[in-house]
């Protein structure tokens, strides 16, 4: 890979001695424009890296808040076009900045997988996550994936067996997402993944860094995760929601974001 | 890996976040010793027998068919303990459910008949139930909810999306991904990730079965035609599963045309829909050009589905099952028809068979024997189609 910024800011972080912190929003939420400066605001709050969403219309793995995020775009017809173009908007604007994706296998389906990763690397995008595809389900996307120079991320749930979590040590490319807990995203319930001993697995198999996601919506849990050995963690309902409590102050919603970003990246 | 085939061709797969994989595995495996387990395969036939009422019968119409060219049998799914044949596979899921200690049970519904036939099972078996139902599916399935109600489910009804029952599955896997260590997913058809497109055509294909027996002491050969109308697919696997290898008889699966499959109303998946992904697997589904998954629609709560089991995605391809439609107006035509002309009062789901069969039985120019599977009772429906037929009557 030319230019991999996924290694490119975990070497800074291991340098810094820091972990990364990554908010995860949904693409054109709640609108074009809007989007492109909430996910602006959120590189300059500190963002390491940045997880964005496709909206999709039966989001099987999310929780209440981002549901509403994916019907706030649809509802303001956000075509996969759309999403495309803000992306390219924020690749211009923040070349190092990692950007990853995450959606919903049809989507990529529907569009072709090579049309679809084709499109992606073009906008400037680091990796792509298939929230309903297994690693059973993977080698295709995988290998359109690594065809256009784009990551593919696996998940590492609490509950997979020691054959699964090796597997997918050694094959989630960029970075592994460690699912912070079982259930739907959402900030209702907190993570509670034995994070120390799943990362010791991890990197006894030798994979990418482990960020951990789901169930993040606060400081002091990211502190600790990366206590535990986390590389990184990702917010993403906890995000949301403030685009959610600040639909009507387009500038409040901007500073409560950038506010919100420093204080968890503090936490790194 | 998985130990038994879990694609269809190119159909199918298990398209679902990683984190359930664990609870599809454990349930495949634990199908796989039931199915090879005296003790369960007695307990499941008893159950089958001595409380849901099998074997259904098989019965000739008398009137409703005016061709003397024609026979047409209807295989009575609807008499069966609940009032459709989604007893069947709920009786043998709850087992299972039981076999992997667990101790309560997710389910969705649409018309109803699959929360129905899930409340009453897990009444019967000790399970605690609670029940997706799509906030336009518990007004217009009113009946049913209480019935849920009375067994002891709770009922939950879905606001998100269409309120129909793509959005209860929706909430149900999502459920399921927080809670499957203690609770299973009776998930009501034949569609969804593997192992359930096997393990319910597995749990319904007595009713094929049963079917060939019947016609065979009746009438000395095999039908011309099997015909059952598709929502995700689970009455008509289970009627046609038995005949597959018996290339003489025809397949046919009855989708909804709601409004009309020209119109942007309707339900019919394989007539009108695209290759792509819902709900764990790899099917015809409808969508728009960006591939979002689009509202269906038909009068009848148990068809409205914007996708189809894999399997029958499966046998079009293949072109071994052949798939028709039937619109609201000729489903409602057919309701009537059967209760007037037999006194028979079929489900709106099973009235799309009906419409069909009747419409072939018109046409045809040789003689012909089919057989029609009824797979519900119209109890359910009575309200609704009052409703629909204004002062007709
Ligand atoms: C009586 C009856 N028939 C058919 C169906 C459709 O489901 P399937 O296609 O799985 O048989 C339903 C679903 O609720 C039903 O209640």
């Amino acid at each position: 890979m030319a230019a991999d910024r996924y290694q490119a800011m975990f070497s800074r972080l291991a340098e810094e001695q820091r972990g990364a912190f990554v908010p995860f929003v949904m693409l054109g939420d709640p609108d074009k424009a809007t989007s492109i400066e909430i996910i602006s605001a959120l590189v300059d709050g500190g963002a390491d890296a940045l997880e964005l969403g496709f909206p999709f219309s039966d989001p099987i793995a999310d929780g209440p808040v981002i549901q509403k995020a994916g019907i706030r775009a649809l509802a303001n017809k956000i075509h996969q076009q759309d999403c495309f173009e803000i992306l390219s908007e924020i690749r211009r604007r923040h070349p190092q900045t990692p950007i990853g994706l995450l959606l919903y296998s049809n989507l990529v389906f529907h569009t072709g997988l090579d049309a679809f990763y084709a499109k992606a690397a073009q906008a400037g995008v680091d990796s792509v996550l298939l929230a309903d595809v297994p690693l059973r389900e993977a080698e295709i996307f995988q290998q359109t994936a690594q065809a256009h120079n784009i990551h593919h991320i696996l998940i590492a749930p609490p509950n997979a067996d020691d054959e699964a979590l090796k597997q997918i040590a050694s094959q989630s490319s960029g970075y592994i997402y460690l699912l912070g807990r079982a259930g739907v995203t959402g900030t209702e319930t907190a993570a509670n993944a034995p994070v120390k001993a799943m990362v010791d697995k991890l990197s006894v198999y030798k994979g990418a860094p482990s960020v951990i996601g789901f169930g993040i919506s606060n400081p002091a849990q990211v502190k600790a995760a990366i206590g535990d050995g986390a590389a990184g963690a990702i917010a993403g309902s906890a995000t949301v929601k403030i685009i959610e409590q600040h639909l009507h102050d387009v500038p409040a919603m901007l500073s409560a974001l950038k506010a919100f970003v420093a204080e968890m990246k503090s936490a790194t | 890996m998985n130990s038994l085939p879990s694609k269809f061709g190119p159909f199918g797969g298990m398209y679902v976040p990683e984190l359930l994989i664990p609870a599809l595995d454990q349930l495949e495996q634990e199908f796989i010793k039931a199915q090879n387990d005296a003790d369960f395969q007695q307990e499941f036939m008893d159950l089958l027998k001595n409380y849901a009422g099998r074997p259904t019968a098989l019965t000739k119409t008398r009137n409703i068919v005016s061709n003397p060219l024609v026979t047409l049998y209807l295989k009575r799914e609807d008499l069966l303990h609940g009032g459709a044949h989604k007893t069947n596979q709920v009786l043998g899921q709850a087992l299972l459910t039981k076999r992997m200690g667990k101790t309560e049970v997710i389910a969705e519904t649409g018309a109803g008949q699959h929360g129905t036939a899930t409340a009453l099972a897990c009444a019967l078996l000790g399970l605690k139930a609670r029940i997706y139902m799509g906030a336009k599916d518990v007004e217009r399935q009113a009946p049913n909810v209480f019935r849920m109600r009375l067994m002891g489910a709770e009922v939950i009804p879905v606001d998100s999306g269409s309120g129909t029952l793509k959005d209860a599955v929706n909430e149900a896997l999502r459920d399921w991904s927080a809670n499957y260590e203690k609770a299973h997913y009776l998930l009501g058809t034949a569609a969804g990730p593997h192992p359930f497109p096997t393990i319910v055509r597995e749990f319904h294909r007595m009713i094929g079965e049963e079917t060939k027996a019947q016609i065979l002491a009746a009438e000395g050969r095999l039908p011309d035609e099997v015909i059952a109308c598709v929502g995700g697919g689970s009455n008509a696997i289970g009627m046609f599963a038995d005949f597959i290898d018996d290339k003489d008889v025809g397949l046919v699966g009855v989708e909804p045309a709601g409004k009309g499959i020209h119109t942007h109303e309707h339900g019919a998946a394989i007539a009108k829909g695209t290759m792509g992904i819902l709900h764990g697997a790899y099917t015809y589904i409808m969508q728009d050009e960006d591939g979002q998954i689009e509202e269906s629609y038909s009068v009848s709560a148990g068809l409205d589905y914007p996708a189809v089991g894999p399997e029958h995605a499966f046998l079009h391809y293949t072109g071994r099952a052949r798939y028709e439609s039937a619109t609201d107006d000729e489903a409602l035509a057919a309701f009537q028809l059967l209760a007037q002309k037999e006194g028979i009062i079929p489900a709106l789901e099973s009235s799309h068979a009906l419409a069909y069969a009747l419409k072939a039985a018109e046409q045809a120019t040789k003689p012909t024997l089919m057989v029609v599977n009824l797979s519900g009772r119209g109890d359910k429906d009575i309200a609704h189609v009052q409703q629909f037929l204004k002062g007709a009557l």
